[in-house]
């Protein structure tokens, strides 16, 4: 499952409890049985988070009479070590897989480390500094450029000559630092799209909206008919950071998007305004209460029929459980708006991929790796435990997707311009808790204030910042 | 003797608190050597204090209320409830213990304990009031900028009114019965036993109560950050430091200016508290 950065919340028994005063309470049988309370809670708790750290892998299985495919011609042998952010179960053990598959084909062994991926992302810079693993999941985007500038990252660019014919020339992009070298492998991507399911679309006799006005349509129909339309979460700050995103691409283009994330666009601009207007008479729409809902609830909102729809990425559909309601969720692109950027196309389709260490440990093991995982059998393997992401490479093999996976693919195709998030576009100081997640909040909870005002407070945020 | 908690202290306190003043002058994003620190004079506090940082002046007062609320409110319920406790009624017992059981828990546990009650769709809260049909509107109690903080000391004081109790307890039992016995037959009422006579006893309790309070108020966290991370009316000064130092934002200097802030807010009662804990030696 891909998952978007988001740190969820790690449950952790801090040692903060407090010791039981036994002279003043005694004999109270209820403290034993307390103490297993926290656990029961983590257990049940929608983002418990188990963090067995190191699983290792086989150890040094026979080298097989395959010839390794080193990247920089030399031929890899030895381990190398990897330090992994996916660590949601189905995700961590499509990555094994993987692993598994390299150590079969090489006889390298890898050490995986996995963290939670909400520390992995908040500790990312500490753990870059110190001692890192050879190869780390990251993603694509400005983030991955800023660690590749700060020199925290390892030149892959001899891997790009093996496994570069793999990959579209926009992917290539999205691995590339801002010297015009390669630091980053990806391996899959998920679009931002509208989600519902088929089987309710049937039975009121929905149809599929392709431009806003038909949206509108729909979602009054939809609350004639006892539904919310769109499910709405934004609990966390990031799940409508995607709202605003598809609104400001529709309306004003793909490359003031890039522009505006870079700080080459100031907020206060008058089309930054009329994304924030357009989203206001959209809201009547969109489930109330989201600030307090996680998008998980949301999702489960749509999935129970109580919402039309639902915008997110398509990890939500990992919420449907179930195999008969996960086939019978299906989604189209946001809706166009008449304006001159229709033809764009514009999503978000986030990349996750990995990238190596600046001083790895045995750079030509890590190389191997990091070639291995740019192939279509690597991303087939992946694939097929974590069937919710599609495939970065063009060539890989699609006849075994899914419904779902099969329109990914179809609308990714059919988008001239993808981007990667609002929080992977842009500086992370700007985009966090404290600067981007904050306004958007603030905005959601109550969209009718001085809108020119509020972008002030964003653009002066943003000249606060430290240049970097 | 002396010397070597002397040095712990220093070297694990005071010098890392100097290396945060120190640091809160200047601009770092914790990426590189020492070499790489940019000294900016007063800019982050100029940042802070103008306005510029949305969620500074939200999360300084949600701290001084938090304060407010565990002094005024959850203090005196903690308190009320060890007076009725120490009467000895039947079954003291169990109450002492149903109420003390929060504070076993670490905030981050209670704060998952209240998202549960306080969820809008699922949540316990709701259910009961019926305020999730789709018809009525859902009382948003942890999305709501203007009501989740309360909803959030709601959880909070919840613990900490069994922790007040469980001290004042223990003041209550040492409490010498013949002083009891004296006031009564001075005719007092149990009112006035208790406010002439009681309490003026159990000062040095209430110095503790009172130390334990401020310090809960300033270091609470754990129950926002597990909550919505403490953002969207749940500022608090210790998540912001939190999301400045440990987050992916790296603006080591700018956090070290709130903590800081922090620090000076802090320093007032541990003062307070020093000055009377060194003033009764030296008596």
């Amino acid at each position: 499952m891909a998952l978007p950065e988001t740190p969820g919340s790690p449950i952790e028994e801090s040692g903060s409890r407090t010791v039981s005063r036994r002279t003043v309470l005694k004999g109270i049988a209820g403290v034993a049985g307390l103490a297993s309370v926290p656990a029961l809670l983590a257990a049940c708790s929608s983002a418990a988070t188990p963090s067995p750290a190191a699983s290792s892998a086989p150890s040094a299985a026979a080298p097989s009479a395959a010839a390794p495919s080193a990247a920089a011609g030399s031929a890899a042998t030895g381990s190398t070590t990897f330090g992994s952010s996916l660590s949601d179960a189905v995700p961590k053990k499509a990555m094994q897989d993987v692993i598994d598959a390299f150590t079969a084909k090489t006889g390298i062994a890898v050490t995986v480390n996995t963290v939670e991926h909400g520390k992995f992302q908040d500790t990312i810079s500490a753990y870059l500094q110190g001692t890192p693993d050879d190869v780390f999941t990251w993603f694509a985007g400005y983030r991955m450029r800023f660690f590749a500038a700060q020199g925290l990252a390892g030149d892959i660019s001899d891997v790009w000559s093996t496994i570069g014919s793999h990959f579209s020339s926009a992917f290539k992009g999205a691995s590339t630092g801002d010297d015009g070298k390669q630091y980053f492998v990806p391996i899959y991507n998920y679009p931002w799209v509208v989600i519902y399911r088929k089987s309710l679309f049937a039975k009121q006799g929905y149809q599929i909206p392709k431009t806003i006005d038909d949206f509108t349509t729909l979602a009054k129909k939809m609350q004639s008919d006892g539904l919310v339309p769109l499910a709405f979460g934004d609990k966390d700050g990031w799940p409508a950071m995607g709202t605003f995103d598809i609104l400001n691409m529709r309306l004003n283009g793909y490359d003031y998007h890039v522009s505006l994330m870079a700080g080459k666009n100031k907020w206060t601009d008058p089309q930054v305004k009329a994304v924030y207007q357009r989203w206001a008479t959209l809201l009547p729409y969109h489930q109330e209460a989201a600030l307090g809902r996680t998008w998980q609830d949301a999702a489960q909102s749509m999935i129970s029929n109580k919402a039309g729809m639902y915008f997110l990425g398509t990890f939500a559909g990992q919420q449907a459980t179930d195999p008969a309601t996960h086939d019978d969720l299906d989604f189209f692109p946001f809706p166009l708006f008449g304006t001159q950027y229709d033809s764009e196309n514009a999503i978000d389709a986030p990349i996750d991929g990995f990238m190596m260490a600046a001083k790895p440990k045995n750079p030509d093991a890590a190389k191997a790796l990091l070639a291995f995982i740019g192939t279509p059998g690597a991303e087939s393997i992946y694939l097929t435990s974590d069937p919710n992401d599609v495939a970065a490479a063009t060539d890989a093999d699609t006849s075994k997707y899914n419904a779902f996976q099969l329109s990914s693919a179809k609308i990714i195709g059919a988008s001239n311009k993808i981007a990667q998030f609002l929080d992977r576009d842009t500086r992370p100081d700007f985009a966090g808790p404290n600067g981007m997640q904050g306004f958007i909040q603030k905005f959601l909870s109550d969209p009718t204030q001085d809108l020119d005002a509020y972008l002030k407070g964003i653009q002066a945020f943003y000249d606060s910042l430290p240049a970097q | 003797m002396v010397g070597i908690p002397a040095f712990i202290h220093i070297f694990l306190i005071w010098l890392p608190t100097l290396g945060s003043i120190l640091l809160s002058f200047t601009s770092w994003n914790g990426i590189g050597g020492l070499g790489r620190i940019k000294f900016v004079g007063l800019t982050n506090y100029q940042v802070l204090f103008g306005g510029i940082y949305p969620p500074f002046y939200p999360a300084l007062a949600h701290n001084l209320i938090w304060l407010a609320v565990f002094l005024l409110i959850a203090t005196p319920i903690g308190m009320l409830l060890a007076v009725l406790l120490d009467r000895e009624i039947r079954g003291s017992r169990i109450y002492q213990s149903i109420i003390y059981m929060p504070v076993v828990l670490s905030l981050a546990v209670v704060g998952f304990i209240w998202e549960l009650q306080y969820a809008p769709d699922q949540g316990f809260l709701n259910n009961v009031l019926g305020t999730t049909t789709s018809s009525g509107h859902l009382i948003d109690w942890l999305g709501n900028p203007d009501i989740n903080l309360w909803a959030v000391l709601v959880a909070a004081s919840w613990r900490h009114v069994g922790y007040v109790m469980v001290l004042y307890l223990a003041g209550l039992k040492s409490v010498d019965p013949t002083l009891r016995e004296a006031a009564s037959i001075d005719g007092a009422n149990a009112r006035q036993t208790f406010f002439r006579v009681i309490f003026p006893i159990l000062a040095p309790i209430n110095v503790v109560v009172l130390v334990v309070t401020v310090i809960e108020s300033l270091r609470a966290f754990d129950i926002v950050y597990i909550i919505n991370k403490g953002l969207n009316g749940l500022e608090l000064l210790s998540v912001l430091v939190t999301n400045n130092i440990l987050g992916e934002a790296s603006r080591v200097g700018f956090g070290s200016a709130i903590a800081v802030i922090l620090l000076l807010i802090s320093i007032g009662p541990i003062i307070f508290y020093l000055a009377r804990t060194l003033g009764e030696d030296a008596r």
